[in-house]
């Protein structure tokens, strides 16, 4: 039986497509995952995401715990509010969860991280939590709501109390803050401006209600897939996983080497496999018909690499990819698709930014 | 309850098939099929002129969830197709019995088409699935 989440019945509501992801009933679209992905490129969008587990750090250990459990440095979090995208990596340098961490006080941090991974998630962080005594207190009484695009601030300013605007004015990008009842973030997985909305979850269904009223428009699964790949942006269990280097999966920039006495897990795997080279994950670009697909084989010059993650693009109107191929490759490669070689551009993989294409 | 016209003919694969007349025949895809792939990005048709075999694969729908084949319900000639939808594949989601066809046969046997299933036939099939 799967669980769902407290906007379930506003989902139906708007004529839900729902489907299984992960032992969640989540809508994949409301009528059309294309048109969901074009009100977010282009207005404001909004999504459930209150399936993802958000844990509560706290004891007067955390930072140094956090600083020995994450390949991302917490120290970089000096103001309050801060938060900062990471790897949890295991021994062998592969990625348990990719996570935001928010630094609230020195003695409370907070983490947000996967639906899909949560047990494992949980397990890992209390296990390596004993050591530091940092007590680990999962807020499952949240809804999540995701409002993306170039209009979501200003929409969801008009529901908010005059508290709630003053507390979230000039915001910088990934900061969140407690205001009132909410705990609103700067962060999305979009590539569009917007906030991410924790909500008591007896307070969800009417939030929803009142974005609805002011003229957010519900977003699926789908879209929010198309969107994050546009962006560039991984997706766990797709792009990485535990098999996974981070430095195969262009996570390099999140791992922070410095202080080079900083001893955090996977660290010496980490070191062994960058002396040593891994694969990388690039983006892929095809601009003629057809859609790049999961799993499908790349072939480059001297080697093979295969697809992660493929959508066609709505905002640019091709198919796109990240794949995961040999360092060597270069700018070119080909995709077998349904046992056709077609050529494909090799580029950085992000594509599209605040509504403008990058590539 | 998805719509499934009385006056056509179905194929279990999710075509569906209307006589236009003189053994010609317009084939699409019912709009369970549409509602199963989503969005419609890009539509490969065959070319007219092609002869086909029944079941053969002659045309590919291309969704944002997957790549899915379109089997030819019947033997024949394609005498046409739906260039609309190389602009404007959504027609498949938004039309998939009037606007959303997407080529048209000349049957070689009208008798494979009795052995097509009926509306009745069809929602039988696909409330098995």
């Amino acid at each position: 039986m799967a669980q769902q989440t407290v906007l379930y019945a506003k989902h139906l509501e708007a004529g839900a497509k729902v489907v299984d992801f992960h032992g969640w009933d989540m809508p994949l679209h409301y009528g059309s995952q294309i048109e969901e992905h074009h009100a977010v490129r282009q207005d404001a969008g909004m999504f459930d995401v209150s399936h993802m587990t958000i844990v509560d750090l706290k004891g007067a250990r955390t930072r140094e715990f956090l600083r020995f459990l994450l390949a991302n440095d917490v120290a970089k979090l000096t103001v309050p509010g801060k938060a900062l995208y990471s790897g949890m990596l295991n021994e062998a340098g592969g990625v348990i969860d990719d996570l935001i961490v928010y630094f609230l006080t020195e003695d409370f941090f907070r983490l947000v991280v996967n639906s899909a991974t949560r047990e494992k998630d949980l397990a890992w962080i209390n296990q390596q939590a004993k050591a530091f005594d940092v007590s680990v207190i999962e807020r499952p009484e949240f809804g999540m709501i995701a409002v993306q695009g170039p209009n979501a601030k200003a929409k969801v300013a008009t529901i908010l109390t005059a508290e709630q605007q003053a507390a979230v004015a000039g915001m910088k990008p990934f900061f969140g803050v407690q205001a009132g009842d909410l705990f609103i973030a700067t962060t999305g997985y979009t590539g569009e401006d917007g906030y991410e909305i924790s909500v008591p979850e007896a307070q969800a269904a009417d939030f929803w209600q009142k974005l609805l009223d002011a003229g957010v428009k519900p977003a699926g699964l789908g879209a929010r897939d198309t969107l994050r790949l546009e962006a560039g942006m991984n997706l766990y269990g797709q792009d990485m996983d535990e098999t996974v280097s981070p430095l195969a999966a262009n996570m390099g920039w999140t791992i922070a080497w410095e202080p080079a006495d900083r001893n955090f897990i996977g660290r010496a795997a980490l070191e062994q496999q960058k002396a040593a080279g891994t694969a990388k994950l690039v983006g892929l670009v095809m601009e003629q018909k057809g859609v790049l697909r999961h799993g499908q084989r790349v072939v480059v010059e001297g080697g093979e690499g295969e697809i992660t993650s493929g959508t066609f693009s709505p905002t640019l109107g091709y198919s796109i990819a990240m794949a995961r191929v040999p360092a060597s490759t270069g700018d070119t490669a080909e995709v077998d698709i349904r046992g056709k070689l077609v050529p494909v551009k090799v580029v950085k993989p992000s594509f599209v930014r605040m509504g403008k294409k990058v590539v | 309850m998805s719509n499934i016209p009385t006056e056509l003919k179905y194929a279990s694969s999710h075509e569906w098939l209307r006589s236009e007349g003189n053994g010609v025949y317009t084939v699409g895809i019912t709009e369970h099929a549409q509602d199963l792939l989503g969005d419609m990005v890009f539509v490969e048709l065959p070319e007219v002129g092609d002869s086909v075999a029944q079941g053969d694969d002659v045309a590919v729908a291309e969704s944002v969830k997957a790549a899915s084949d379109i089997y030819a319900p019947i033997a024949g000639e394609i005498v046409a197709v739906n260039e609309a939808l190389t602009d404007s594949p959504e027609l498949v989601n938004s039309a998939p019995y009037t606007d959303g066809w997407m080529f048209k046969i000349k049957a070689s046997d009208e008798s494979e088409v009795a052995g097509l299933l009926d509306a009745a036939g069809y929602k039988n099939a696909i409330d098995e699935e």
